[in-house]
């Protein structure tokens, strides 16, 4: 297809037509080759992919902290240092995914449409969970691909404003959701991430508290799991951090990523089992 | 030669929906796009705090209408489907405001020809740019006329005294504060029909919906200012002036 306009001289009627204020939607009828998923069978499994690994994310009194390690990998192969899998939703929400690289950013990109055009169409802003549950709607979309090796899914992470706190939303590939009440990690290191946020989570935790054990987290993700990428001190690559809070969105400058980074290993350095 | 009964020559039928476009538009109350030093200003006379005459169409664009509100929201529905099909198709930064106007125009023009009943609405689409000099509005009537305005244009009702206001008070690179008065003042100026002519208009921020481009923000650039900030804005412009 080329351009959405045509050559017809005006807009085509489903441009016109009134209903949907799901870009999905409308997408599915104006141009579906668009959408993910819709390449069609695959003539077999796919695996020399690129993969995104391990992302964490922990909420805290009036908000929730989401971080992901940099390293994408294909094979035995470390395909990217400086990969970007914790991105922004909207104003009050975060998504990041593990699993297929290229899925997965381009489930993001469509979902942060979708959610930015129900806004303007409508005026107002989707609930928190209405957005996980189109989040849902997307990751069913891809289960034939992710049955064929390009599985990918997201960790979804806002604060909900009816109930003034953070959430968490996590699914598996058939687009099976479940709300997490405490702290959440998908990917290849989660289990280590997991275990990590066992023992530090507090349920009074401060901001602070929130991202250092998110970052530490990811730091023992990344001692056990070859495809968890660790801080790069030499190339100063550290994880993406990003909070919601009521005050909305905001991904942490390096600057403040560092000092938390240096600490962790200042204090691993000095503990007899790293 | 015999005529088929009821025949119109074209000529007569393009007048006949003009008029019939133009009487509607006449009917409502007016809307005024204006340029500041950090972006550009919507201003619209409306009662209503729920059905909206400007909207945020993409990061760097954004739509006021007067007229039918049935015919006007399909545009603007339309709009944001094209704009926003247009950024995840190729990139955020290709999404332009001309490609709106033209794409407005042509489906102005080709239901103004083939409707019976023309749509009775005006539109401006408008584009925040890096610098003043890059901001572009575009005015389009019914019958799919697009325009491309330089600092400020008013539609609806009584579009000609308000633009007469704006000529005479608009500067360029004025403040948002100054911008906000010369656009409340230049409604003023328009009564719609069936108020009192000669009374003296007062518009708060009650009967008024105000929305902005600002280039200053990152990202999605327009703003609608609503409630309290208004009327802190309106008073503020009543002690500038």
């Amino acid at each position: 297809m080329a351009d959405p306009m045509g050559g017809a001289g005006r807009l085509p009627a489903v441009f016109m037509t009134p209903g949907t204020s799901s870009f999905t939607d409308f997408l599915s009828q104006s141009a579906p080759h668009l959408l993910p998923g819709a390449r069609g069978g695959l003539p077999g499994p796919v695996t020399e992919v690129a993969h995104g690994t391990t992302i964490v994310a922990v909420t805290f009194p009036g908000g929730v902290i989401m971080a992901g390690d940099r390293r994408a990998t294909q094979g035995h192969m470390i395909a990217q240092r400086d990969v970007e899998k914790v991105h922004h939703a909207d104003d009050f929400s975060c998504v990041g995914y593990a699993g297929t690289a290229g899925v997965g950013a381009e489930l993001i990109r469509l979902f942060q449409v979708e959610l930015e055009h129900y806004e303007k169409i409508e005026g107002a802003t989707l609930s928190l969970d209405a957005k996980a549950n189109r989040l849902a709607a997307m990751v069913k979309g891809n289960l034939p691909m992710a049955l064929q090796g390009l599985a990918v899914v997201p960790l979804f992470a806002g604060y909900d404003p009816d109930l003034d706190k953070g959430r968490i939303f996590s699914y598996d590939i058939a687009a099976a959701k479940s709300e997490e009440r405490t702290y959440e990690s998908i990917g290849s290191g989660s289990v280590f991430a997991k275990g990590s946020l066992k023992k530090r989570f507090r349920p009074d935790l401060t901001q602070d508290d929130a991202a250092r054990i998110a970052v530490e987290a990811l730091y023992d993700a990344a001692d056990d799991d070859s495809a968890t990428g660790g801080p790069d001190t030499i190339r100063k690559l550290y994880p993406i951090v990003a909070s919601v809070t009521s005050d909305g969105y905001r991904r942490y400058g390096d600057d403040e990523v560092e000092p938390v980074v240096t600490a962790i290993i200042a204090d691993r350095s000095t503990s007899a089992g790293g | 030669m015999t005529m088929p009964f009821g025949y119109a020559s074209p000529e007569q039928q393009v007048r006949d929906k003009s008029e019939y476009a133009r009487k509607g538009i006449a009917r409502g109350r007016s809307v005024v796009v204006i340029t500041y030093a950090d972006g550009i200003l919507f201003v619209a006379e409306n009662p209503s705090a729920t059905l909206h005459k400007i909207s945020e169409i993409y990061d760097r664009i954004a739509f006021a209408a007067v007229g039918k509100y049935n015919e006007f929201e399909n545009l603007r529905t339309a709009g944001i489907r094209l704009m926003d099909s247009r950024g995840y198709m190729y990139d955020r930064r290709d999404v332009t405001s001309r490609a709106l106007a033209n794409a407005y125009a042509q489906t102005l023009g080709a239901i103004f020809t083939e409707s019976v009943k023309p749509y009775e609405v005006e539109i401006v689409v408008a584009e925040v740019g890096p610098t003043t000099d890059d901001d572009q509005i575009y005015k389009l009537t019914f019958d799919g006329s697009i325009a491309d305005e330089r600092g400020f244009v008013a539609i609806g009702g009584a579009s000609d005294q308000v633009t007469t206001s704006l000529k005479e008070h608009h500067r360029d690179g004025q403040p948002l504060a100054d911008a906000l008065r010369v656009a409340v003042q230049a409604l003023t100026v328009s009564v719609p029909p069936g108020l009192p002519q000669n009374g003296e208009r007062v518009l708060t921020a009650a009967n008024l919906e105000v929305g902005m481009l600002d280039r200053t923000r990152a990202r999605r650039q327009f703003k609608r200012i609503a409630g309290t900030a208004l009327a802190e804005l309106l008073a503020q412009t009543a002690t500038s002036s």
